[in-house]
Order: C-alpha cells, then structure tokens, then sequence
C-alpha cells in the first residue's frame, strides 16, 4: 500500500449487539480502523455490518464491548455532539426534501452555530469540491437526480470537515454507471481531504474497488476476515469469504498486480489512409496519424485504395503502460489477433502482448516474492 | 323562492342589530375560531409528541375514531344539558369535535416523513427538538394544515346545528325561520353558512401555500416523473387538491417555512 498505517482512529473492543429478540447482530467484534484509509464493512445482508457502522455514531449502543473513536468511548460524548463530529451518509442520501440542497450542506454548520451566510458560504464551496455546480445549489432534493443527490450526501457530511466519515450502502441505489462515476470521486475526495472513511456496502466489488482494508462480515455478525484487498482475493480466510468474494476472485486479483515489468513487443504498424496495404501472414495493428489503435487488419488482405476503418476488425481493450496486469491480459484476450494493444499515457500504442507473455511475468513473479504482492490502484 | 331569498338578503332590516347578519356572521365565526383554536392547542401537541416518539399510536387511532363516531348534535345537547345550559358546554363540545381531524393530520403528518429522511436528521446530529421543528414539522406541514382545514369545516357546519341548544351565530336563522314558517330565512342562513364555510377554507388553503415549504410544493416536478407516495397520504385525511402543477421553481422558492 502507497500509505503507511496511521493510528487507529476507530476501535471495536468486543462489541456485541444483541437485539430484544435475541438475535445477535454483531458478535465480539475486535477491529481497528486506521487513520486516513477507507475501511469497507461487507457481508450479506443481516451479517451486522450496518449495524456496527451505526454503533461508531451511537445510532445503535452496543449490548456489550466498547467503540472508541480518537481514543475515547463515545459513550462519554453527547449523541447529538458525536454526531456534529462525524459525517454521516446513507443510501438515498436522506436530504432534506424541504431544504434546498445549499442549506441542506449547511446543516450541520448551522447546528454548530454558524451564522446563515457562513454556514451557506461553506456549503457552496463543498458542492464544488464533489463537483456540482453553483446553480444546484438553489435546486431542492427531489429536482436531482440520484447521482446528484448522492454528491448533495456526500457534501452535506463532508460541511463540518470532520475526520471521520461513515457511509452506508451510499451508492447502492444509483445505476452502475453512475455509480462507478461517485466511487472515482470518493477516492479522489479521500485523497485529498485525507479523511478515514467506513464504508458499508453488500456488493464485493464495490469493496474492493474503494477499500484499502475490507471487513468481510459472515452471517450472524462475525468477522470473516479482515485485509487488504489483494490478500483477500489471494487468500480467502475460509470458504465463507471464498464463496463471497466470488469465482472470478483469481482474474481480479490481476487489478493488484502490478505490470511494470511487462515488455511490449513490437508489431508491424500500418496508418489508416494509407495507399495499397497488402498484409502477410500476420495481423497488422491499424493506427491512426497520432498513432492511436484504431483496429486490426486480417492476415492476407489486400486493400485497394485508401485504407478506411471499414475494411479493420475493432480492436480489444487495450491496456496502458505501467497499470496493474488485469488490464494487460483482458486485453490480450479481447483482441482479434489475440495480441493485446499496449498504449501510453497519451493512448499511442507502444507494442502488443500475447496472454501468454502475462502469465509467464506472473508465473516468474510469483516465484520471486512468496510475500505479499505489491498493491497499487 | 330564489327571488325571496333575495329580497329578504337585500332587506335593510336584516344587516343591523343582535340578529343582523354581521351580527351573526361574527358570532359564527367567533365559535369557529375559539373551537378550531382550542382544538388545535390540545391536538396538535399531542399528535406530534405521538407522531414524533411513536408511542401510542394505537392509542391514539382509537380514541381519535371513537371520537369521531360520537354523534355530534348528541354530544353538543348532553354536554349543554350535563354541564348546565351555558354557551361554555356547546364550544367545548365543537372542541371535541375539532379534535380528531387535527390529531389524525398531526399524527400521520410526522408518522409519515420518510424513515431515511429522519435517520439522516439524527445521523447529522441533531436533538430530538432540532429533529421535530427542522425535519418533521415541515415535512408535516401539507397534513398538519389539511387536518385543521378538515376540522374547520366541520366545525362551521356543526356550529350552525348547535345553534339548537342556545348558541347564536348563523344556525339561528335556520332554526328560528323553520320556527316562524319563514323559509327564505332558513335558506339565507344555509346559504351563509356555506359561504363562510367555502370563504375560512380558501382563505386556509392559502395559508397553507404560504407555510408548506416550496420544497415539498415542487417536489415531483422536475424529478423524472417519479411519484410521491406523500400525495396520497394527504388526500387520506383530507381530499383537497395540492398545489404542485406547472409553475417555475424558482420563481416559487422563497415562500419556505425555513424561518420561524
């Protein structure tokens, strides 16, 4: 990991939480989250991943054990305190529908004992730090769209700049597309508001995407397994977390792999618009002026004329130069000629790599360091 | 029949002294107004606090049905003969009327704010109080004022009945006309009656444009179409039309409830 461990800024002492009924939600939970990391709770549902989130701000009191934040119990602070303290977001967002979206940022300010101007002044500077514009501002809850209002969430937590910031399943109600858009965002707020975040979600991949450490819950409130995400893809603590995780886990464990060590090879290169293109025994990899992929053209083809898009297979994914392998051998195995295209940082293809090349860097690797592999986002 | 009430409407004699239209009018009004504002003092508390803390809803549901199925001339007249002939026993009983309408729109006004609405309100840190007067109040609003609006009317209704059991006020006409065989007199105190009744509830409704935050007024509009379940609970309560059609947003916003 990029960051070394901070301190831990949340701690789970033996917490339980057992329900009227009897039904135990979380079960001697032990678990420290660290300062400044984005910490993810997921498990099925009923597994007390909510429900331990919601103990941090007191919205659920532990049946037994203790919660400390910053070192101290939060059952020695005020529960409306506490919470001014920490950034709250839910699934939905929760905004107020009576509110306009700036004074629904300036909540917890005013709370705090802003004045009005400040308060919205502040709240007008945080939609553009998670990127909306001013005129949303004036706009109520029920004119945006659930992406939209996620953002309105996420600002409204973030109003009172506290340092820890929990969120439950806060986009789990918006289209994946969307979706993947606010997990971007959150990563990129977290990198530069450096904020420690607890993060629940159900969904695996969501976990892995935002978590640098991933709680996985089992059912009955237990904690599977706690680590960072490579590891846990690698090497599942039981079968519970092998079976939750998923049977692709070995194929995404490439997302933390990282591929520097790859070597293009070269490949013979022609320029869409070129004159009496004849191809040999191989595919050739159509470019374009600036040298960007624009396609294959078959073995054995001859072209009469200019050499027009029509006449190129579409290319795979292509994979950039220096990211972690998943990319690289997705794109060996979605291209046509079964070498995937690599690009710079511009998208200009440097070479291609064959299936075969990847799993001959992993093999070698994976011999070299027994150890962990080396993360990277 | 039309051209009696008329003549008898436009009959100088009948707009001046103690049984002069404005005379009456007024008095009419007066109990209207001291029943719908007692009833409010008692209901709206309550059904907040019930609303609110969610306890003893079922309580509350029953007594308020079981008020309401009291026949209301037939409490009017026992509590004027119980409590002894006064004009005092008839309002307490225009009270009692008043006060299920008022309890009901209180009670499901806050029962009914979305449940992630409230957990934000509290995950944000607020206190019980800050939560009832900043989140659910508001939110409230469009039911809280449909149930007093529904209890308005029929209180101006019942006021006119209970002019039976010694109270002035418009129901006088009807009752001392069917006395007198004087039937344009009966129909102008019906028609009266109607029109103050159509009169107190537009000029509610206007009062409720201006309380029900503009973000609940717009809500719906803007949102790809995506229904709220809030109109259909406040049609339950009262079935009066809610002003959420056409209209820019802007132009609208201002006319919050955000400053008490």
């Amino acid at each position: 990991m990029a960051r070394a461990w901070g301190a831990r800024l949340i701690e789970f002492q033996s917490v339980t939480k057992a329900f009227d009924d009897g039904t135990v939600a979380v079960n001697d939970l032990d678990l420290a989250v660290e300062a400044g990391t984005i910490t993810v709770f997921v498990g099925p549902s009923g597994c007390g991943k909510t429900t331990s989130l919601r103990m941090v701000n007191r919205m659920v009191e532990p049946t037994s054990g203790r919660v400390l934040v910053d070192g101290r119990d939060v059952r020695s602070a005020d529960p409306a305190l506490l919470r001014r303290g920490i950034g709250y977001v839910i699934q939905h967002a929760g905004l107020f529908p009576h509110r306009t979206v700036l004074d629904n940022v300036a909540t917890v300010p005013l709370l705090g004992g802003w004045t009005r101007r400040r308060a919205r002044a502040r709240a007008a500077e945080l939609l553009e730090v998670v990127g909306l514009p001013q005129e949303v501002g004036r706009r109520y809850p029920a004119q945006l769209s659930g992406g939209q209002q996620q953002r309105v969430g996420v600002a409204r937590a973030l109003a009172a700049d506290p340092p820890v910031l929990l969120m439950d399943e806060p986009f789990s109600a918006v289209d994946p597309v969307v979706r993947e858009g606010l997990q971007d965002e959150l990563l990129r707020l977290q990198s530069e508001l450096d904020k420690t975040v607890l993060f629940v979600t159900h969904d695996i991949d969501e976990a892995v995407r935002v978590g640098e450490r991933v709680a996985v819950f089992a059912t009955g409130g237990v904690l599977a397994q706690y680590a960072e995400p490579p590891e846990l893809l690698a090497r599942p603590a039981n079968d519970f977390v092998a079976d939750f995780v998923g049977r692709d886990r070995g194929y995404w464990g490439l997302s933390f792999v990282a591929g520097g060590a790859l070597r293009p090879d070269e490949v013979e290169t022609v320029t869409v618009g070129a004159s009496g293109v004849v191809s040999g025994d191989e595919w050739l990899l159509a470019l374009d002026e600036d040298g960007r992929p624009r396609g294959w053209l078959r073995p054995r083809a001859v072209v009469s004329g200019p050499l027009s898009e029509q006449e190129l297979e579409p290319g795979g994914s292509l994979h950039t130069l220096g990211l972690p392998l998943r990319g690289a051998l997705d794109a060996a195995l979605s291209s046509p000629s079964g070498r995937g295209v690599v690009v710079d940082r511009g998208g200009r293809a440097v070479g291609v790599v064959t299936a075969h090349q990847v799993l001959e860097l992993l093999a070698a690797e994976r011999a070299a360091t027994q150890a962990r592999p080396e993360g990277g986002r | 029949m039309i051209q009696q009430l008329i003549e008898w409407l436009a009959d100088p004699a009948h707009w001046r002294g103690p049984d002069g239209i404005p005379t009456r009018l007024l008095e009419h009004l007066y109990y209207c107004l001291v029943a719908a504002g007692f009833a409010t003092l008692v209901a709206l508390p309550a059904g907040l606090f019930v609303g609110h803390t969610g306890r003893g809803g079922t309580l509350l549901v029953g007594a308020g049905n079981a008020l309401r199925a009291l026949p209301t001339l037939g409490l009017v007249t026992f509590l004027y003969l119980v409590v002894g002939g006064t004009q005092t026993a008839t309002l307490i009983g225009l009270v009692v009327l008043a006060v299920p309408p008022i309890l009901a729109g209180a009670y499901s006004g806050v029962q009914q704010v979305d449940r992630r609405v409230v957990d934000a309100a509290v995950g944000v840190g607020m206190t019980r109080w800050q939560r009832l007067w900043q989140v659910e109040v508001p939110n409230a609003m469009p039911l809280i004022l449909g149930g007093i609006r529904n209890a308005v009317l029929q209180v101006v209704a019942t006021a006119a009945v209970a002019a039976y059991v010694g109270l002035g006020g418009l129901g006088r006409y009807v009752l001392d006309g069917i006395r007198a065989v004087d039937y344009p007199k009966v129909l102008a105190g019906a028609l009266l009656v109607a029109l103050l009744a159509i009169l107190l509830d537009v000029v509610l409704s206007g009062v409720q444009w201006l309380v029900v935050p503009a973000g609940l007024r717009t809500a719906g509009v803007g949102d790809e179409g995506r229904r709220r379940p809030r109109r259909s609970a406040r049609r339950e309560v009262r079935g009066e039309t809610t002003d959420t059609g056409g209209g820019r947003v802007d132009g609208r916003a201002g006319h919050g409830l955000r400053k008490r």
